[in-house]
């Protein structure tokens, strides 16, 4: 069985303006290559500027790929086609009542994400919502609610809404769990959970938290300043980690 | 010697529905040189307490308490400006996002600088200019930062934010302050910055003997650094003692719960196991339950739990249920 995802050798690089006629290039990401199979989680760790979030925007299409390939399923494929890789790959938000559209009911919101990017009628689109709704503990009322009207829990599974109604083989989720309470963040994982072994989702989660990591997490990758250093099985890197800045980080969160 | 004595603190909103009451009767002591947490997830009430405690909450809060002593003078009784010196020198306050809460039109030598008080300065006048500089760049050492001439001339935009956070700290301990609130310090660090911060608070405990309040939503990191704990829900306290004692056996289902909820605390949990969680969720303010707040999420509320219980206390363990865990496991 080929893997879902395969990026092989994936590099970025960001350039400014210095002085008049130099050009100087920041390497925000370099020689990246993962798997990651069907019904699996990915890990991808390390500070700020450290080139995760580069990751995940290269992987949805936002940003282009300067070297390197993103493998689908086997068939490489450029991710920047968004209409046609969109309901493929799905993006979550770190903050979910901010990246809501505050004036637009949820109901709309989510007939909007249909409409781009399926076929379907009024009446299909209406049942699709429905399930969705329910698939996420919500009630159908809800889609006639405004975000503000949602707690933080909440919003955080509408925005889960929004990103599995078209079906997609692979979520990505932007320090999605970092700002959530205690409670409200096992019900979520608890969630998630539940969805990768009913429907064999994968996840891609850009995380800080080593603990949460290292428990729902299958592999993982370490980034730190652009570059790999550590790739593996969760246990075998938090059992032996190979680099010093993966060492630092597991110390300094006391796992 | 008790430093802040605090005994039934209500916290009340006037809005167009009437008294909205965040807080709840809650009590909370500190000794001098203790550490304590206060846990609490979001819109417990925790920073307001800590706002409470600076009186910085503005007019349409109703603040009442039947004790508020600091150092065994009440502060609700004292005029502003009485109580605002008292609190200008012994209290200090470091907040959620420290480059919001910086000015960030002026350079962080121009604001360290002004933190730091007169008194603290011996030497005549001719020469404060520069023993207020040098003063300042020993605030930044002792924070752990070293390239302090670049730090100094830059604005807090030009800084990272666990650079600022340190900046924050050393403004917040240029006054030698006996008790330092840290409200959330930590929220917008990574996680070797959130350490290294944390480290930095420790050794002041130590060092200077300096009470540190510190108020996270995050159970696992303040468990690490306190000593005591409280632990707040939707604006009630529901158990507070010894950090060690309370993990270790929780009097309280929503303690409980929340270690329950933490990966770091139960070592033997198998990965990709679901997480205990209790269900529904924070109720909002306008909207809360008689009686004990927990009670619709609670997983043994009983009948009794529409009537307040009383905090209770066993040994140095506060906790306030009718129905108390009696034992881990039971």
């Amino acid at each position: 069985m080929s893997d879902l995802l395969e990026v092989q050798a994936l590099g970025k690089m960001y350039s400014k303006q210095r002085g008049w006629f130099g050009r100087q290039h920041i390497t925000a990401l370099e020689n990246i290559s993962f798997t990651l199979a069907e019904g699996k989680t990915l890990a991808v760790v390390g500070e700020t500027g450290s080139g995760k979030s580069t990751l995940a925007k290269l992987l949805v299409g936002i940003e282009k790929p300067d070297s390197g390939h993103i493998l689908l399923a086997g068939k490489p494929v450029q991710i920047s086609h968004y209409k046609k890789y969109n309901h493929v790959i799905r993006f979550i938000f770190q903050d979910a009542g901010r990246s809501l559209n505050p004036s637009q009911k949820i109901g709309q919101m989510l007939e909007d994400v249909l409409c781009f990017s399926t076929v379907l009628d009024q009446q299909q689109r209406r049942v699709k919502i429905g399930q969705t709704l329910k698939l996420l503990g919500l009630l159908d009322e809800h889609a006639e609610y405004y975000p503000h009207m949602f707690s933080g829990g909440q919003l955080q599974r509408v925005a889960l809404a929004r990103a599995l109604i078209l079906d997609p083989k692979l979520l990505i989720l932007d320090e999605a769990l970092t700002a959530l309470d205690p409670t409200l963040r096992a019900q979520i994982v608890n969630l998630l959970l539940e969805l990768q072994q009913k429907s064999g989702l994968a996840y891609l989660l850009i995380s800080n938290q080593l603990r949460l990591v290292r428990h729902i997490s299958d592999s993982i990758l370490v980034l730190h300043q652009g570059h790999a250093v550590d790739y593996g099985t969760t246990a075998a890197v938090f059992a032996a980690p190979a680099h010093e800045y993966t060492r630092k980080l597991i110390n300094s969160s006391g796992v | 010697m008790l430093l802040l004595d605090i005994k039934n603190l209500t916290i009340e909103l006037e809005t167009a529905d009437g008294l909205v009451r965040a807080v709840d009767r809650v009590s909370l002591s500190l000794r001098e040189g203790e550490t304590r947490g206060l846990v609490g997830e979001s819109g417990s009430g925790k920073s307001l307490i800590a706002k409470a405690i600076v009186g910085v909450l503005n007019r349409r809060w109703q603040v009442t308490a039947d004790r508020f002593h600091w150092l065994g003078k009440d502060l609700l009784r004292l005029s502003s400006e009485q109580r605002r010196q008292i609190i200008g020198r012994d209290i200090a306050m470091i907040y959620q996002e420290p480059s919001r809460s910086l000015d960030p039109t002026a350079v962080i030598g121009e604001q360290l600088e002004e933190a730091i008080p007169d008194h603290l300065l011996n030497g005549p006048w001719w020469r404060r200019r520069a023993l207020r500089r040098k003063k300042a760049i020993g605030l930044l050492h002792k924070v752990g930062v070293r390239e302090h001439q670049r730090v100094l001339q830059s604005y807090p935009y030009q800084l990272s934010e666990g650079i600022c956070q340190k900046v924050m700290i050393a403004m917040a301990i240029a006054k030698n302050p006996k008790l330092l609130i840290a409200d959330e310090p930590t929220t917008a660090l990574e996680s070797t910055t959130q350490a290294q911060l944390f480290r930095l608070l420790a050794s002041f405990n130590q060092l200077k003997g300096m009470s540190v309040l510190l108020i996270s939503h995050e159970l696992e990191s303040v468990a690490r650094y306190t000593q005591k704990l409280s632990v707040l829900y939707c604006g009630q306290l529901v158990e507070a003692g010894e950090t060690r004692q309370l993990l270790h056996a929780p009097l309280h289902p929503y303690t409980d719960a929340l270690i329950k909820s933490v990966p770091e605390f139960q070592p033997d949990l198998a990965a990709k196991t679901p997480l205990y969680a209790l269900p529904g969720s924070i109720p909002t303010l306008q909207h809360v339950p008689i009686g004990c707040r927990l009670g619709p999420r609670c997983p043994n509320a009983r009948k009794e739990c529409v009537k307040t219980p009383a905090l209770e206390r066993q040994q140095n363990h506060y906790f306030s249920c009718h129905f108390p865990l009696t034992t881990k496991g039971s």
